[in-house]
């Protein structure tokens, strides 16, 4: 399982990577291997939404189950990931790359505190 | 008589949670309600119970003995007897979707079959499993439009000419949505064949634009204005539509329409004084994961063998449950498939031969009512299907009574729902209507007005 280090993670399994105040925002491996086949993606928000964290973001469906993606950080949309409506699979071979959900402009970088760092969100997988 | 349990299953039972006597067990509810005083009549034998009531049911005026233009959303046609017959086979003679669906391959595949009938008649790409009836079925395209644009978009614009019941219904369901405007249906926005007026009403904040094809009067309008309107402002537009007058009409997939849905009562099932009836329900693909209901498809199994099962589930309630599309979780099983049939009976001559008579009998009518004094025909420009409107020169309750004083259901009051239409009559005309009827209720009318 891919947990790369330069990134945030949420207890809902999002991961979230900000540069220059902007975060993007996506699932991670452990999420996706979860999910297995990605059949379908709903985004529930627009860009220049504002949104804050534990909003919703997006619902992912797969052929097991109907999963809800939430905001691990608070602030406006600027970019929606809409490849993915017509490629879901992308978030099954690429989580951390080419399937990002969301990017987002961030309006306070202390909640990026709150989340877990690499070694954490691992040791939380393995629980599991 | 059914007694599921025996005298000792039952002292078994009270013994075992230390219960003396059944009665012991209402002790909680207040001693006057216990046993409440029904003053019943005394009781019948199930002969003259059946007596009874068969003479309480003589005192109804049905289709059956008398001669109906009643219309107005529900239709007289004829009913195949192979129908009945088949409905109540044991295999399919259940109301819903079982709930272990796949263990019933029969009742699966009658859903596929109807879906796929349904969208060959209606021309858009995915059936759902049905609804309760068409006015239900209007309630779901309005929730389905307002989820689409995630409750972004407050406005539906309803035209007049939707059947006025499926325009309560549609408020009742969205009643606790209060920030949503329904809206478009008002007396002064009206009922012009143009449909000017709605369209001038389409804009950025409308989600939805539902109108109907024949619409409530029966006429045959154009939309394909409407629908580009709506479609330039990023709105779905909904199409309620006859099922029977499809036989004759361009579908509403071929022009454009978002969602068509309607009344599926004419496809082979009773009037029953309304109800149950059948609401059918079809979209354009990319709304596919918006659709609610129960959705039957084709696959194969493990042997490689054709089966049907219940697909997409994820739309549905008990797996999204509060981002749902809705909370339809079964289907009008029984009379999905007294449509099936109904539309494999007739086949495509068939259902096209049906309409065809509804369209000529419903003209010869209309024809023959405008020569007679005091009555005038509404519209004269405007094509209609198989219902039509005529003006009265007196109140149309009195004419009503009369007719019935000769056995013929004359049609519908306007008046009732549309108070602009005072002395307006609607009279529809199914192919079980034959010529010889026509110039009975002519006569009548007729001397009605001598007399």
């Amino acid at each position: 399982m891919l947990v790369p280090e330069d990134l945030k993670y949420q207890k809902t399994d999002e991961w979230v990577k900000v540069e220059d105040g902007i975060a993007t925002i996506g699932i991670t491996d452990f999420a996706q291997d979860s999910l297995s086949d990605v059949v379908f993606v709903e985004f529930e928000i627009d860009v220049d939404d504002e949104v804050s964290v534990g909003e919703s973001m997006a619902t992912i469906e797969s052929v097991k189950a109907a999963a809800e993606v939430v905001f691990p950080v608070s602030g406006k949309v600027i970019e929606v990931n809409q490849a993915l409506i017509d490629t879901p699979e992308v978030l099954n071979e690429s989580p951390y790359i080419e399937g990002w959900l969301v990017k987002v402009q961030v309006s306070d970088e202390s909640e990026l505190d709150k989340l877990m760092d690499a070694p954490a969100y691992d040791a939380y997988c393995q629980e599991r | 008589m059914f007694t599921p349990h025996t005298k000792r299953d039952v002292e078994v039972m009270l013994e075992s949670i230390g219960v003396g006597k059944i009665e012991d067990l209402f002790t909680e509810i207040p001693a006057q309600f216990r046993y409440p005083d029904l003053n019943l009549p005394p009781r019948l034998t199930e002969m003259e119970a059946a007596a009874e009531l068969e003479s309480i049911a003589s005192a109804n005026a049905t289709t059956k003995d008398f001669l109906s233009f009643l219309g107005a959303g529900a239709y007289n046609h004829y009913i195949p007897a192979a129908i009945d017959n088949l409905l109540q086979r044991g295999e399919f003679y259940t109301a819903y979707t079982p709930y272990q669906p796949e263990i019933s391959q029969g009742t699966l595949q009658a859903i596929f079959e109807f879906q796929s009938l349904i969208c060959k008649l209606t021309g858009m790409d995915v059936s759902n499993a049905s609804h309760y009836d068409g006015a239900t079925a209007a309630a779901e395209a309005v929730i389905l439009a307002y989820g689409h644009f995630r409750n972004k978009r407050k406005k539906v614009l309803v035209s007049r000419a939707v059947n006025p019941q499926y325009r309560q219904v549609i408020r009742t369901y969205m009643q606790a949505e209060t920030s949503l405007q329904i809206e478009g249906d008002e007396i002064e926005t009206g009922i012009e064949p143009d449909m000017k007026n709605l369209i001038e009403k389409i804009d950025h904040d409308t989600a939805l634009v539902i109108v109907q094809y024949p619409d409530f009067f029966g006429r045959i309008i154009d939309y394909t204005q409407l629908i580009e309107t709506a479609h330039q402002f990023g709105a779905l537009v909904a199409v309620a539509v006859n099922p029977t007058a499809l036989g004759l009409l361009t579908p509403p997939g071929e022009i454009g329409a978002d969602i068509a849905f309607g009344e599926g009562q004419p496809l082979g099932i009773p009037l029953s004084y309304g109800g149950p009836y059948l609401g059918f329900f079809a979209i354009k693909n990319a709304l596919l994961r918006k659709l609610a209901g129960r959705l039957v498809g084709e696959t194969v199994d493990a042997d490689g063998q054709l089966a049907y099962v219940l697909t997409l589930t994820a739309r549905e309630q008990h797996i999204r449950r509060e981002k749902a599309s809705s909370n339809i979780c079964s289907n009008q099983g029984l009379m999905t498939l007294a449509a099936t049939i109904y539309m494999s009976l007739l086949g495509k001559h068939g259902f096209q031969q049906v309409a065809n008579l509804c369209y000529q009998k419903a003209h010869y009518a209309a024809d023959q009512l405008s020569g007679i004094n005091g009555f005038t025909l509404v519209d004269e420009k405007t094509p209609f299907f198989h219902e039509f409107v005529v003006k009265c020169d007196e109140p149309v309750d009195e004419l009503l009574e009369h007719l019935l004083h000769h056995e013929i259901l004359g049609g519908y009051d306007l008046g009732q729902e549309y108070p602009e239409l005072q002395n307006y009559l609607m009279l529809a005309v199914t192919e079980k209507i034959s010529r010889e009827d026509i110039e009975y209720l002519s006569a009548v009318l007729q001397e009605e007005n001598h007399g």
